[in-house]
């Protein structure tokens, strides 16, 4: 009991705060946009194939990069006036700071992706609504994996004065298994294949997703103490 | 043997090569306050985030409120609250969330009623719907002291409190902590203002260099007697500083 409504607290704090600011979201929405129009302009003159091709790496370079961007902030908000050690002064388990900020930041992740998402059908004329079980279940699974290495480096990186740049360097090398499992099985859905033909890298999605979540939950309290 | 309320034997803390604290012993009674001065990197703030659990010592024996920080850092967070120059306080939530939000952290009951009380206890009870960073800095520290007394701590540390604040906000949280002093919790503060350490306190003690130099009890000890102790051991070229 006490655990959820902890858990709860933290997620409802981060939201009624983007609610009010909205810096996360709408940064992190714009950008995903500029993403596909840039590369909408791009490969707008190739063929059928060629946007088959190369329109699973556009969608993950606008998910992953945009959600860089939201990660990084999450913990920076919490830099700000020290709060981490507010929350860490807090009873229980410190773990718990680690899944409430992985919760929010798989929330607003996906509430860009679903925006994102029709547009990219548009952009690049191509039919989701037949595919879009599949979709949805890799957009799930990758955005965990990813969400949940970004979260335990947001915590990291927040901690330094290049949190900036810091961030992506840390993540993008650790993240590349999830992003390369998502390109591959996007784009196999987007050719039409069926779900049995994806197992594999589904699998792998839910093998890094079950393994780095534990790990990050453990590691979280080593990782912002000081 | 009673208890006592924070007990540091042979503490220490090390930084790579650096030693910020070196052999702290401390023992500190219920209801007691004490005062440590230093000057800047005196290892002030590393002995209170040892203290807070915020950093675990390298070496040495720590009781606080009856736990020992290395078994039950969890428990002990409960009857720990803490004042930092820094507010821990969310810009983007009013006072009034950012005291529920710390009171559900803690599980605190009647939360309602407690927030009611500490906003009176700290003078904003009619701004408890305005945001944070509406605030003030001399009422962003009320507010800050509001959070730490949310969970009725037995156990406060203060950690440079009085850092930016103007003359009027000085003096109202001298006021607020002298309230505190209630015989029941037991208060750590950390400055490098003399006057300020001997207003509040019921001992003083002096922290250079890592090392606990000088301690004594206030009763009987006047500004000037401080002043020479602080510089005799400090060093004449901090005397500025303290001005």
């Amino acid at each position: 009991m006490g655990y959820t409504v902890r858990l709860w607290a933290i997620i409802y704090k981060d939201l009624v705060s983007e609610f009010r600011t909205k810096e996360l979201f709408s940064s992190m929405f714009v950008f995903a946009l500029l993403v596909l129009i840039i590369f909408n302009f791009a490969f707008s003159p190739g063929t059928r194939e060629l946007q088959l091709v190369t329109a699973p790496g556009i969608l993950w370079v606008a998910f992953t990069f945009a959600g860089a961007l939201g990660l990084g902030r999450s913990f920076a908000l919490e830099r700000e006036k020290d709060c981490i050690h507010g929350l860490m002064l807090c009873p229980g388990d410190r773990g718990i700071i680690f899944l409430a900020k992985f919760l929010g930041n798989l929330l607003f992740m996906g509430a860009v992706e679903v925006i994102t998402l029709p547009l990219f059908a548009i952009f690049f004329n191509v039919r989701i609504l037949p595919i879009l079980p599949s979709l949805t279940l890799i957009l799930f699974l990758s955005t965990i994996g990813f969400a949940s290495v970004g979260t335990l480096f947001a915590a990291m990186a927040a901690a330094t004065k290049t949190r900036e740049v810091l961030l992506p360097i840390l993540l993008f090398p650790v993240a590349v298994p999830v992003i390369i499992a998502a390109v591959k099985s996007t784009g196999r859905v987007l050719e039409g294949r069926p779900l049995s033909e994806i197992a594999p890298w589904l699998n792998m999605l839910l093998s890094f997703d079950v393994i780095f979540l534990v790990i990050c939950y453990i590691t979280f309290e080593y990782v912002v103490e000081e | 043997m009673k208890e006592p309320a924070i007990l540091a034997e042979a503490l220490t803390k090390d930084f790579g090569p650096i030693h910020a604290l070196s052999g702290i012993d401390l023992r500190l009674e219920k209801g007691e306050f004490l005062t440590i001065l230093g000057p800047n990197g005196a290892g002030k703030t590393t002995l209170i985030k040892i203290l807070a659990t915020l950093m675990r010592p390298t070496s040495g024996l720590v009781r606080v409120a009856g736990y020992d920080l290395a078994e039950a850092g969890e428990a002990l967070r409960r009857r720990i609250g803490v004042i930092s120059h820094q507010t821990y306080l969310y810009e983007n939530l009013t006072a009034y969330e950012n005291l529920r939000f710390y009171g559900r952290m803690y599980g605190v009951q009647d939360l309602e009623d407690h927030i009611r009380g500490v906003l009176e206890e700290v003078g904003l009870k009619g701004r408890r719907d305005h945001l944070v960073r509406t605030y003030s800095r001399g009422m962003q520290q009320r507010l800050s002291i509001a959070r730490a007394l949310i969970h009725d701590p037995s156990v406060l540390l203060l950690d440079e409190p009085y850092t930016g604040l103007d003359q009027h906000a000085t003096r109202m949280l001298t006021g607020l902590l002298a309230r505190l002093r209630d015989g029941e919790r037991t208060v750590i503060l950390t400055t490098h203002q003399l006057s300020q350490g001997l207003e509040l306190s019921d001992f003083v003690a002096i922290l250079v260099r890592g090392r606990i130099v000088y301690q004594e009890k206030v009763a009987g000890l006047s500004l000037a007697d401080l002043e020479d102790a602080y510089f005799q051991h400090v060093g004449q070229e901090y005397r500025w500083d303290t001005q």
